[in-house]
């Protein structure tokens, strides 16, 4: 286990996305409302940069016609649309089978440490 | 949310890689605007005011704005497609393109105003070579055409042919009658002449319900459907003896995908054998007609459960020579030209799809 | 021979109105006979069509092959068929007058249910419906889909919208009532030409294009979650062939893991639910003998396929090509029967 600083918590507000390079792999940084996620940006599936997608909660449907957003954010590939939570980089469609890799982010004494495997 | 990297961070330093040829590229306007210039004034006033008049065709709200890849709007506000410089970093030189073809799905087809289509269609093809093919020489184009009127669209095949940048005559999936019909006769006839593939790509609209059960109400249906389209407009030629009748034209189906064709090759064979007698022109198996004159691109490429059943599928379809590899930059059904053909296709077979057989298609030295 | 042969495709003919007149309410046997209505006057194929009626099977004394439920009778003897499916493609949904239609339909359905499945207790029944009409097709479900040899409703694969559209729910939860299965047929009359992209010039045209409608249908089915709606919805294709679906299953799977949230309703890849609630009609077989094995190795799921003659349809020339050798074993035993039995829960 690698531990980075990214830098202090004010570079990462609310609402903000950064593509971050490190140990030669190209990771992007989230905050959503507060919560830090971290995730390879290279999706499974054709090697798009997967963290230039749009984030929302993920919409499910409990009958046709409806239309509910979850509090799960996932992030949709700027390519293909496939959607990976960012909690863990699962997939929503093969969770098991189609993941991205994610990584431990947590704020300390101010600043932003990721964890890297 | 604010990003620091409007795109893919890590582009310049990579390996030089065997060069690709690109069958199906999509420029466009940065805004409409940016035609009027290539317009007679006549239509340009028109334009304002009354915009472009098509078939309806079918509205859905689709995946991604301007249905492409959310990291391919260019800094400059324009449209994704619009600008070449990022098409160059984007597409051409990152995966070392020696030669992209061009298809602006620009609706010059579709427009009612038959008149204001030719003199669109000239101004898509002026606007093509002046902002696209003079700047940049690995591009090359495909001629828009108002392909509803023979006539008009023959003049701008005539008017295009001696310009060996523009390799091919660009027609929508979905037109007004099956492109077999001999309405469509003489436009076959001008690009036969001219040594010109004619190339059908997804898309468009001919007035009538864009399935033969009805309007979807999906734009997955309406993506996933266009398939259906491309098996009808081949049957269309095939049965209507336009092979036959224009015996060296080629045919090119872009962005259709290819997996159907096998199936639909046995279907044919079928259906000919059994109703031979309404088509005495079909003097040949469709099969054999179909691998000889019919290309098609490979995208969106096709992802069976396991990829050898893709390999299985190319050997069986016996149309190596026929599929040509294309990205469809900058749409969100993007194809990467290092992923989207699994390994298991092997070294000869990914060379001919890459590029050989666009090479000899489109006559690239 | 196969033992314990399902025939779930077999044609019962009308030939001619006056064979549904004494089954009309006494309003529309006036009708018939003041305006000289002869019932639809275009169907899906051109009467003399060899693909209508295969060659062999043609009578030279004018009778229609498959008019009379004797000619019927007969196929299922030389299946040794334990279960015959009858199916008619009377075109109601061609006539534009909904009351017509509807009184039609109810004619045919009255014709099949008094004159055939009392001649022969082999017959089943699929209710033709005025699907032009919703409401009134689900009424016609509600009316018979009970009737304990009525094994499914038949809709014409081209239709004036696609099935998965929710004008046609009722007649989706009329079935699910009467708890009989959807059948999909080759043909329609809904006035839409019979491609997206307008008129053929030629027959064989359609004949080769009705796969493409099938495709549509299901597309729309799927999208629009009906068989999550309708959570025993059985959907059978009737005449559609098979060769096709591979290549179809691995486009949806790969359009809905991107396209997902637009019909989030749409919990499983759509090859699941085909495997798990479509089964399709043998004939056309509309794969080459060659290539049979690779076919049937990519088929969403193994029990696909229910044996039918399609009689009298023209889709095979010698009987031993009706399921060919060439299908291996033991799936091909499941297809003469066990198959459709599950399917049509035929006891």
């Amino acid at each position: 286990m690698r531990q980075h600083v990214l830098g202090p918590i004010d570079e990462f507000p609310p609402g903000s996305r950064r593509i971050v390079e490190l140990e030669g792999r190209s990771i992007g940084v989230f905050n959503v409302d507060g919560r830090l996620y971290a995730l390879r940006n290279r999706c499974p599936h054709q090697g798009a940069p997967l963290c230039l997608g749009p984030v929302a909660p993920l919409v499910t449907a409990p009958c046709p016609g409806s239309y509910v957003a979850e509090r799960a954010e996932v992030i949709r590939c700027p390519w293909h649309g496939w959607e990976f939570q960012l909690s863990d980089g699962r997939s929503w469609v093969d969770p098991e089978g189609t993941r991205v890799r994610a990584y431990p982010v947590e704020v300390r004494g101010g600043q932003v440490l990721i964890q890297m495997r | 949310m604010t990003v620091d990297a409007a795109r893919d961070p890590s582009p310049a330093a990579r390996p030089a890689r065997p060069a690709i040829v690109d069958a199906d590229i999509h420029n466009t306007w940065p805004e409409p605007a940016a035609l009027d210039s290539y317009l007679p004034e006549r239509w340009r006033r028109l334009r304002a005011r009354l915009g472009e008049r098509l078939h309806p065709g079918a509205q859905y709200p689709r995946l991604n704005p301007a249905a492409a890849r959310t990291d391919a709007w260019p800094p400059d506000g324009g449209l994704p497609g619009s600008n070449l410089d990022l098409m160059r970093d984007q597409l051409l030189d990152r995966w070392s393109i020696e030669h992209g073809i061009l298809n602006p799905l620009l609706e010059a087809g579709e427009l009612l105003n038959l008149e204001y289509g030719a003199a669109f269609a000239r101004a898509v093809n002026d606007w093509q070579v002046a902002e696209w093919l003079e700047p940049e020489p690995r591009l090359r184009a495909s001629i828009t055409v108002p392909y509803e009127d023979a006539p008009l669209a023959v003049a701008e095949i005539e008017r295009r042919g001696g310009d060996r940048r523009f390799v091919q005559v660009l027609l929508a999936s979905r037109t007004l009658e099956p492109l077999g019909r001999r309405r469509y006769w003489p436009m076959y006839a001008a690009a036969e002449a001219a040594d010109l593939p004619i190339g059908i790509h997804f898309g468009g609209a001919g007035g009538f319900p864009t399935t033969a059960a009805g309007l979807p109400s999906f734009y997955f249906e309406e993506h996933a459907g266009m398939a259906t389209v491309f098996q009808d407009q081949l049957t269309s030629l095939v049965f209507e003896g336009v092979f036959e009748r224009f015996p060296r034209l080629r045919v090119v189906l872009i962005e259709g995908g290819f997996a159907w064709l096998l199936p639909l090759m046995w279907r044919l064979d079928r259906t000919w054998g059994m109703l031979r007698e309404e088509l005495p022109h079909v003097t040949r198996p469709p099969s054999d007609t179909i691998r000889e004159r019919v290309f098609l691109t490979t995208q969106p490429i096709e992802e069976p459960p396991q990829p050898q059943l893709l390999a299985r599928l190319l050997d069986r379809m016996d149309m190596d020579a026929h599929l040509l590899f294309a990205t469809d930059y900058p749409h969100w059904d993007f194809d990467a030209p290092d992923r989207a053909l699994p390994g298991v296709l092997g070294g000869a077979r990914r060379d001919r799809l890459l590029r050989g057989n666009a090479r000899a298609l489109y006559r690239f030295g | 021979m196969v033992r314990r042969v399902i025939d779930c495709v077999v044609h019962a003919e009308v030939a001619s109105v006056e064979q549904l007149v004494p089954h009309m309410p006494p309003h529309w046997q006036a009708v018939v006979s003041e305006t000289g209505f002869r019932g639809p006057y275009v169907a899906t194929q051109p009467a003399g069509a060899p693909t209508v009626c295969a060659p062999r099977f043609a009578r030279p004394d004018g009778v229609i092959e498959g008019s009379e439920p004797g000619h019927i009778t007969r196929v299922l003897d030389r299946w040794s068929a334990d279960v015959g499916i009858l199916c008619c493609d009377y075109a109601v949904d061609g006539i534009r007058n909904p009351d017509a239609a509807a009184a039609l339909a109810s004619a045919v359905n009255d014709w099949v249910v008094e004159t055939w499945l009392p001649a022969d207790e082999r017959f089943r029944a699929s209710l033709v419906l005025p699907i032009a009409q919703p409401e009134a097709a689900a009424a016609e479900i509600d009316r018979l889909g009970r009737h304990p040899r009525v094994v499914q409703a038949l809709l014409p694969v081209r239709s004036a919208a696609p099935y998965g559209d929710r004008r046609y729910l009722p007649v989706f939860a009329a079935a699910d009532r009467a708890g009989i299965a959807v059948g999909l047929r080759f043909g329609g009359n809904p006035g839409n030409p019979p491609t997206g992209t307008g008129w053929p010039s030629y027959f064989a045209e359609e004949h080769a294009g009705m796969p493409a409608v099938f495709q549509t249908q299901l597309l729309s089915l799927i999208a629009e979650g009906v068989f999550e709606r309708f959570a025993e919805l059985r959907l059978a294709l009737l005449g559609s062939g098979f060769g096709w679906l591979p290549a179809f299953v691995w486009r949806l799977d790969k359009e809905w893991r991107g396209m997902r949230r637009e019909i989030p309703w749409v919990r499983r890849a759509p090859s699941a639910t085909i495997a798990d609630r479509v089964r399709i009609a043998l004939q056309p077989i509309d794969v080459p003998a060659t290539e049979l094995g690779a076919v049937l190795d990519e088929l969403p799921v193994d029990d696909l396929l229910m044996f039918c003659t399609d009689h009298p349809r023209w889709q095979f020339d010698a009987d031993d090509d009706a399921l060919p050798a060439a299908i291996p074993e033991p799936v091909r035993a499941r297809i003469a029967g066990p198959v459709a039995r599950d399917f049509y829960r035929l006891s």
